[in-house]
């Protein structure tokens, strides 16, 4: 009977209400965040099945797995599905939805129920994308290259260009709300050198969703009036120009990488605070460098139309602004490592996500002063080499931030902690197959693999066997946190308000919080990370 | 499986060693970033694993070492730039007196045309050591013309010239891949660059049927077409003369100076009046959807081959460098 | 401010939503909501103008030959109208943060007016360039354009170009008035009802602000359309 007590759930966010409407109709931005944690899943699983089927036909240089047309929609709708459903809308609709108004001491974001309208709009952008998907699906590749996406495909531009347009408002509306609410919700005492390095990253990351997204509204837009009226915007044989399709598309889609990233880099600060016990090192440099990436990030976008026919001056110019905006992602690896020299660290599933982010990011962007370099990009453009860049960096990068923040916050967000053991060796998995998968692409890039080949010379085929190999190892990386933390959520052990001895606000309140978030307004009267007057705690990492 | 497995392109250009030197300078380098940056994060998660009693120590930051680490990065970064923009813009600037080849990119394969006659589908002929500058546009989508073993790789794209250009120093046959995804066969839509010996090359050359040179196709169809109605040799003419202008700077009536180069020949005929020369009126017919591709390739030889000089330039390097038009930024 | 100690709460109205600590912040928070949305509109319409400014610099004969094309006495009617409305709009922010009611849903309903009048002048125009087979597409047609401007050469395509920019800003432009008369007869309902006042008009303000964006918007595009060359 005692026990019972004890264990007699307090009223929090999950119990405050049951029912399908009272989680549909929700404003309370951690419900919004689970709906999303939801929807995003399921997405990501799609997008992953898809490049399951790529790595698949790829085991051979022959095509004879599916059809080139088949093959072609595969990974167009990888991409997409990848990029526009799960990826820019990952960390911050999840992550930092739940956690930007505790952070800040508010009760919910700025605008709730434009909160709610984003994830609906997210959800009919997703439901159209899918209609696209079963009604034929689109062979564009995820970048809609004219003209042949406006005069030449067969497929369902038009939907997936509509599908990708609206979840641009889901994503632009988010944006909107987290400047806002980091403006002008902050408790009382959270000055701006007191926020978290994790709302810094995502007041960066607001900006470009802002400032980016129309852009990439308006050309899609355009592509779908060209293709539904025969307009001739972007058609050379009507006075069109196709080049220009392609600044305006990238004028969007190079800051969206960073939209990507930088939540990624903001779970990192936080994690590595908590489990080496330190403040961050170089807290202004790290957090005006995601400042400076957002600003950047816009400059450099025609880095990726070297070969494309853009004049010899424009290159220069872009290929140093290039070299320009790696140097912030630069300052926070350094920043990263040294906040670990005379720290405390422990090795817990966030962490060795953290370690792993780290290890990952570098080589990518590492190879990003690769693709930045005109002499060498004239040879790897449009390869392997390319897409091992990216995926360093979205999936070691940005997918493991993901996860690693996912771990950490679960028992804030559940009241559960998630089983340790099985999180360090999924951790471990996810890392190991990723460079299997992936490392192998550089060489095939080099040595001059096209990209989006269904089939290939035969020279190239031990590489892509590895590559397929590491995709099944990761795939069941991916695969045991879904089943561990559904498990925890009945099973797991309950957590405590602050299992790892975190500093930050959201640590300051109940495991999972109250709708409102803190029983009373916090009134801050410390620093970020006050680590040397946080007690420890004494098991940090916590078996079942 | 085996046999065949090399993991480094093979060098066949004069290029190829350039880009590779600076490949390996950016291998080494980020070698030697992630072996630094790893082995720190093992020591330091090594020597300062949490244990019982020992605190971590609270070190807000250093503004030297912050200094340090940007403005260093940044300098290395600038050699890297300096170092690729000099390759690239030797790879975008062919020399003079290159032989040309016009490339027709279609889905899915690749037309080329020498400029001595003969004609390609998805193979080019090419002789060791002779420079070959690419003068290629494409009949429908973005295609891109890809030789990993010269390093060389440029769009094509439709409504344009792009120009690429290399220099073969073994013979050998190497791969020729498009490299912009354009619909159903894009992987289909690969050749071979076969590379010769110079005698062998002649050999070859005058084994096939003679249809004579590009020019002087492109001077029968000029005949055809009634160009000469207008444009004649004498300033009676209703439209410029056309011998010797190529290469050389024309005053168009807006006051702009253009350079006439491929594109602006290639315009001139598609859509004469975006750019009308300065004293004559905007007359001449539009030939877009009455010329073809190939036709368009054959009439530019022609124009070009007025010019006194050879094709490339009027006695130096081209101001409107390989892969451009000249009117896009 | 702990909950414990005796602080004085001030009595608010429904209108304050309960994430807010009080009415100013939730009032900033708005403001700041609102113009951050419009400077997402600035871009979103940026796209356009930039693909219509390389277009116009690269094909000005055509683009001239298009602008002439169309009304400028209905054109420069319009831009009349919306300057108007906006000088509504503005009245009407002052009249609800002055409390006058009936003033302040007359003002909304007048700008309602306006709105109206642009949009169906707006389908008049349109209407004349459906009967001159101006618009883009299979029936697309301009020799009626080649004819009366013999000293350029008019080149068609060029000039769907200019017709297609000129649908899609103008298109995209009145649906966003649309938006904005829906916005303004809810603000005018519930003006009517009473429940905007000196302390509480902030819908009102942004709904101001929405409209004066979109009659900003209109500013540009009216002598970017209609004024090429007709200084000649």
């Amino acid at each position: 009977m005692a026990t019972a007590a004890l264990t007699a759930e307090r009223e929090n966010y999950l119990n405050k209400e049951y029912g399908i409407r009272s989680w549909l109709l929700t404003t309370d931005h951690k419900r919004i965040a689970l709906l999303y944690l939801a929807s995003i899943t399921f997405f990501f699983f799609i997008g992953g099945f898809f490049a399951l089927l790529i790595r698949l036909e790829l085991l051979t240089p022959a095509g004879d797995l599916v059809q080139a047309d088949t093959y072609n929609k595969l990974f167009s709708m990888h991409g997409q599905v990848m990029i526009f459903f799960f990826l820019i809308p990952s960390i911050p609709a999840v992550l930092g939805n739940f956690l930007v108004p505790l952070m800040i001491g508010a009760k919910d974001l700025a605008f709730p129920r434009i909160n709610l309208l984003s994830w609906y709009l997210y959800m009919i952008a997703g439901t159209i994308y899918l209609h696209c998907i079963v009604t034929g699906g689109v062979d564009t590749g995820w970048t809609f290259y004219t003209p042949f996406s406006t005069a030449f495909s067969n497929t369902k531009v038009i939907e997936a260009g509509i599908a990708i347009f609206i979840a641009g408002f889901s994503s632009i509306l988010t944006g909107l709300n987290f400047v806002v609410t980091i403006h002008r919700m902050r408790a009382p005492g959270m000055t701006w050198s007191r926020l978290p390095l994790f709302i810094w990253a995502h007041y960066a990351t607001s900006i470009i969703q802002l400032l980016g997204t129309p852009v990439l509204a308006i050309t899609l837009l355009l592509v779908v009036f060209e293709r539904a009226f025969n307009l001739g915007i972007f058609d050379p044989t009507r006075g069109g120009d196709p080049l220009l399709f392609q600044h305006l598309f990238w004028f969007y889609s190079h800051p969206a990488v960073y939209i990507m990233i930088l939540p990624a880099m903001a779970v990192e600060s936080e994690v590595v605070a908590c489990f080496t016990r330190k403040r961050i090192f170089g807290y202004n440099f790290v957090a005006m460098s995601s400042i400076a990436i957002a600003v950047f990030g816009f400059l450099v976008w025609a880095h990726h139309m070297f070969v494309a026919g853009i004049s010899l001056y424009s290159a220069l110019v872009f290929s140093i602004l290039s070299y320009l905006v790696a140097v912030p992602s630069a300052i926070k690896v350094f920043n990263w490592t040294a906040t670990m020299y005379k720290g405390s660290i422990s090795f817990t599933t966030p962490m060795l996500y953290a370690f792993g982010f780290i290890g990952l990011f570098t080589m990518g962007g590492l190879t990003g002063l690769f693709l930045a370099c005109l002499g060498v990009d004239v040879h790897v453009h449009d390869t392997y080499f390319v897409i091992a860049h990216f995926h360093y960096i979205m999936v070691g990068g940005a997918v493991m931030g993901y996860l690693g923040g996912l771990h950490f916050w679960w028992p804030k967000i559940s009241g559960r902690m998630y089983p340790e053991g099985w999180g360090r060796l999924a951790a471990l998995l996810v890392f190991a197959g990723f460079n299997l998968t992936f490392f192998p692409q550089f060489l095939l890039g080099y040595m001059g693999m096209p990209r989006r080949y269904w089939q290939y010379p035969p020279e190239f085929q031990v590489l892509n066997v590895l590559s397929t190999a590491g995709s099944t190892i990761l795939a069941i990386g991916y695969v045991l946190p879904m089943v561990y933390f559904l498990w925890s959520m009945r099973y797991g052990k309950i957590a405590e308000d602050n299992p790892w001895g975190a500093a930050g606000l959201e640590w300051k309140t109940s495991s999972p919080p109250p709708t409102f978030n803190f029983d009373e307004e916090p009134e801050v009267t410390w620093e970020a990370y006050n680590y040397e007057e946080i007690p420890a705690p004494a098991e940090v990492n916590v078996e079942r | 499986m085996f046999d065949n497995f090399p993991l480094w392109p093979v060098r066949a250009s004069t290029n190829a060693g350039n880009v590779d030197a600076l490949y390996i300078f950016l291998v080494a380098l980020s070698a030697f970033m992630c072996v630094a940056i790893f082995t720190m994060i093992l020591v330091f998660a090594t020597m300062y694993r949490r244990r019982r009693g020992v605190e971590a120590e609270q070190i807000e930051g250093s503004s030297a070492l912050e200094i340090t680490w940007s403005i260093i990065p940044l300098g290395i970064f600038m050699v890297i730039f300096l170092w690729g923009a000099v390759i690239y813009f030797h790879e975008r600037t062919p020399p003079q007196g290159a032989s040309e080849v016009y490339v027709v990119g279609k889905q899915w394969m690749w037309k080329l045309q020498h400029e001595e006659g003969p004609r390609e589908i998805n193979e080019l002929h090419v002789p060791v050591g002779r420079d070959v500058k690419l003068i290629m546009t494409s009949q429908d989508v973005i295609h891109s013309f890809y030789v990993p073993a010269f390093r060389i790789k440029q769009d094509v794209l439709p409504g344009r010239y792009s120009t690429a250009w290399f220099r073969a120093t073994r013979p050998g046959v190497y791969h020729l891949f498009c490299s912009q995804y354009c619909g159903t066969m894009h992987s289909g839509m690969i050749g071979q660059v076969v590379v010769m010996e110079p005698a062998q090359y002649q050999a070859w050359l005058s084994g096939g049927s003679t249809t004579g040179s590009l020019a002087a196709s492109g001077e029968s169809l000029f005949q055809q077409l009634g160009c000469p109605t207008c444009h004649r040799s004498d300033t009676q003419g209703r439209g410029p003369i056309l011998a010797g202008i190529f290469g050389k700077p024309v005053q168009l009536e807006d006051g702009r100076i253009v350079i006439a180069d491929e594109n602006y020949i290639r315009e001139s005929i598609l859509s004469p009046s975006a750019k009308i020369v300065s004293g004559f009126k905007p007359i001449m017919p539009v030939f877009q959807g009455l010329v073809g591709e190939e036709q368009l390739n054959a009439l530019v030889a022609y124009i070009k081959s007025l010019s006194p000089v050879p094709a490339g330039a009027a006695g130096k390097t081209s101001l409107t460098p390989a892969g451009t038009s000249s009117q896009n930024p | 401010m702990l909950s414990d100690s005796p602080v004085a709460v001030e009595q608010h109205g429904p209108e304050l939503l309960h994430h807010f600590v009080d009415a100013e912040q939730q009032r900033d928070a708005a403001t700041l909501g609102m113009w951050l949305f419009l400077a997402t509109e600035i871009m979103f319409f940026g796209g356009m103008f930039c693909a219509y400014l390389i277009y116009r610099y690269w094909y000005y004969n055509e683009f001239a030959a298009g602008s002439r094309s169309l009304d400028i006495y209905l054109g420069t009617i319009n831009t009349a109208v919306l300057i108007c409305s906006s000088l509504t709009v503005a009245l009407g922010v002052r009249a609800a943060q002055m409390g006058k009611r009936k003033l302040l849903v007359i003002l909304l309903l007048l700008t309602i007016v306006f709105g109206f009048a642009f949009l169906g002048i707006k389908g008049v125009e349109w209407y004349d360039k459906y009967k001159e087979h101006h618009i883009p597409g299979p029936s697309f047609n301009v020799d009626d354009l080649v004819r009366d401007y013999p000293q350029i050469h008019i080149d068609p395509r060029h000039e769907q170009i200019y017709f297609s920019l000129y649908f899609a800003m103008t298109g995209l432009h009145a649906l966003h008035m649309i938006i904005g008369v829906g916005l303004f007869v809810f603000l005018t309902y519930y003006a009517w009802k009473g429940r905007y006042t000196p302390k509480y008009y902030t819908p009102v303000e942004m709904g101001g602000l929405y409209w004066h964006f979109v009659d900003i918007v209109w500013i540009y595009l009216f002598p970017l359309l209609y004024l090429i060359d007709r200084h000649r």
